[in-house]
């Protein structure tokens, strides 16, 4: 029972990385960069939904829906700003740019709003449902989280392969040169993937911040970090690979401090993805694409 | 315009030697960052200290400087030089550990003296005799908690969760793990964290359940302490909780609830509710400056200047000396002296640069910490 104890919190901690990694995922799989600063955009998110029902005592649900209005405005001007200018640039100068944006965005915020800690307030409540007689709780945070990864995903997926704008996307993804001879907007499309990722930044932020409740700039960075990890386990670029990376990066990282120890819980994590990647060099979802010449 | 701008600096100079009868006194912390709220509480100590030394007209006045070091070694070092080159003649070191390890090592090297707010690893005054700490340091801290323990019966069955890429953390848990057979104690369970896998504890902390932990061992900060109350209830497991002086401040965390934290027990120099004149006085200053309550980092930094006060006083010392002959005399004096301050009465230092205070039991009932002795 204990086992089974551990794989739910590894399941909870999974579905956090995976809520992440499907906004990191997003983003690479389109525009083609590592968006450093996707972490950052989910601790503006969880701040302004700390605000909206903490301070202002909205809806938890407004509050949601207010904080992706906002990060969505700010995916887009960071976007504008910081990343559209470079479009041409080596890949490297973006990645730079990135973790500039990173860390722009963290002392910001700590300008902002102190370094002082804030206690989140769960948008749902700290509840769980009790399985065999309580011996089994899964908390209602992480059923909300695996169901919100869920719709996301499936969302997300349709959204690629059968609207218009998601052609778009995939084929400013394949060649952005060809895509725009076919006359397409590369920039509009560019923007709105930086759009939805923000977006879903903030429900993440939300979550991640329901379900380990405190916050402070730095919260997003480090779960960005980890969540980065599920999405290149998964494959990255790979929606349903975030997903799947995400839960099984959890569930090792668990295990891993209950039976072999939590000093090198990391290790071991970090371990498995060296392995992974060994064998399957484009993650476990991963399509390696031959280019052609 | 170059003459105008000569005559500015000069008359910029002169006004400054006319004001400058005042010791520089400079210290490094992290302002910006993940540690910013330690780093802020100490200097916002030490600033109303000296405005309220430097409003008192005696002999002795000060100029403070504070630089930051964002928690970064590298970077607390070149915040040390620049206050080397404004003119520092003695240092209020650095305020957390890992940067205090490196800049002591510049204290010692250019016979600045130092007296560090917060820095409580051992290494920071290891081998140095001119770096002397206004905390305790961290192995005093785990055997004093070991003794609190068995002396006040608070339980025999113990599990230690810690972080282990923290020397504050691992310093404490060190010398506790080594006090604690000798008074009876028994350690059944001890897991750790460490930056990145601090969110979730449900491993460490059913881990400490199965294996009948009465009482669990937290010497951390308050933030990842914060989440263990929480995830423990949420697990509905309810042991004595009893940490260090970083679970100071838990309290005031915005939105905190203050119940998860009812009955956890802290050994701290410093409470922010104690009823004499001093620390009122001090508290409601803190307040109404900087709008919240200080807690003990706030009070060491406080401390702090007021000792070099004392100290500097009963030396005779004039701001004209130059560093190292006040190093000489703050050596004399800080090995000798006692002082009375916010976090502790008869306070005293060895040779080593060590401090001798004693620790406060502390206990937090509905919402506030409440004197245990």
């Amino acid at each position: 029972m204990i086992f089974l104890n551990f794989f739910i919190s590894g399941i909870s901690l999974g579905s956090i990385y995976a809520i992440i990694a499907l906004g990191y995922t997003m983003v690479y799989g389109i525009a083609k960069m590592l968006n450093f600063a996707h972490g950052d955009v989910i601790m503006i998110g969880a701040y302004v939904c700390f605000y909206a029902f903490a301070r202002y005592h909205l809806n938890p649900f407004l509050g949601v829906a207010a904080a992706m209005l906002i990060c969505t405005l700010l995916g887009i001007i960071v976007e504008r700003l910081a990343y559209k200018p470079l479009r041409q640039a080596p890949s490297l100068a973006v990645l730079i740019t990135a973790i500039g944006m990173s860390y722009f965005l963290q002392n910001t915020a700590l300008l902002m709003w102190s370094s002082n800690p804030k206690v989140f307030p769960s948008i749902i409540g700290r509840g769980s449902f009790r399985l065999f007689d309580g011996a089994l709780s899964v908390s209602h945070i992480t059923a909300l989280t695996i169901g919100v990864c869920l719709v996301i995903m499936i969302v997300l997926s349709l959204f690629i392969s059968k609207t218009k704008m998601g052609k778009a996307m995939r084929a400013c993804s394949e060649d952005k040169g060809a895509a725009q001879l076919m006359g397409i907007n590369v920039n509009a499309t560019i923007s709105m993937t930086f759009a939805i990722g923000s977006g879903l930044a903030a429900v993440a932020g939300a979550l991640l911040c329901s379900a380990y409740p405190t916050l402070m700039p730095t919260t997003g960075a480090l779960p960005g970090i980890k969540a980065f990890t599920a999405a290149v386990f998964g494959g990255i670029g790979s929606i349903p690979g975030a997903f799947l990376g995400g839960l099984m990066l959890g569930v090792i990282e668990i295990f891993a401090k209950a039976y072999i120890s939590s000093q090198l819980s990391d290790a071991v994590v970090f371990g498995v993805l060296i392995i992974v990647l060994l064998v399957k060099p484009a993650g476990l979802l991963g399509k390696m694409t031959q280019e052609k010449v | 315009m170059k003459k105008v701008l000569i005559c500015a600096l000069l008359v910029l100079a002169m006004s400054a030697s006319a004001f400058g009868a005042a010791f520089k006194i400079g210290g490094t912390g992290p302002l910006t960052g993940g540690a910013a709220i330690y780093g802020n509480a100490a200097k916002n100590g030490a600033e109303i200290a000296v405005e309220e030394i430097n409003a008192m007209g005696g002999d002795v006045k000060f100029e403070l400087r504070y630089e930051d070091d964002t928690h970064d070694a590298e970077k607390a070092v070149n915040a040390y030089n620049a206050l080397k080159d404004w003119g520092m003649q003695i240092s209020l070191s650095s305020v957390t550990s890992k940067p205090a390890e490196a800049t002591s090592a510049e204290n010692f090297a250019d016979r600045i003296f130092a007296l560090t707010p917060s820095a409580s690893s051992a290494a920071v005054t290891e081998g140095k005799d001119n770096v002397f700490q206004m905390c305790f340091v961290d192995p005093n801290q785990g055997s004093a908690s070991a003794q609190y323990i068995a002396e006040k019966k608070l339980a025999k069955k113990i599990a230690i969760i810690w972080k282990n890429d923290d020397v504050y953390s691992k310093g404490i848990r060190d010398t506790f793990v080594e006090k604690a057979p000798s008074l009876g104690l028994e350690i059944v369970s001890e897991t750790t964290f460490a930056d990145g896998n601090d969110n979730d504890f449900s491993v460490q902390l059913t881990e400490a359940q199965t294996n009948g932990a009465e009482l669990v061992f937290l010497p951390m900060y308050y933030q990842p302490a914060s989440l263990i109350l929480a995830q423990a209830q949420a697990m509905g497991y309810a042991p004595k909780w009893f940490g260090v002086d970083g679970m100071d401040g838990i309290l005031t965390m915005e939105g905190f609830d203050k119940s998860l934290a009812e009955g956890v027990i802290l050994l701290t120099p410093f409470n922010a509710d104690a009823k004499d004149e001093r620390t009122q006085n001090f508290v409601k200053k803190y307040q109404a400056k900087f709008g919240e309550i200080p807690n003990q980092f706030a009070a060491d930094g406080y401390d702090c200047v007021y000792a070099y006060c004392q100290a500097l006083t009963q030396a005779k010392a004039t701001p004209d000396m130059d560093a190292k002959t006040l190093c000489g005399k703050m050596i004399e004096q800080f090995t000798t002296m006692t002082f009375n301050g916010v976090t502790g009465e008869n306070v005293k230092w060895s040779k080593n640069g060590e401090v001798t205070k004693d620790p406060k039991g502390m206990v937090i009932k509905n919402g506030a910490y409440v004197g245990l002795d």
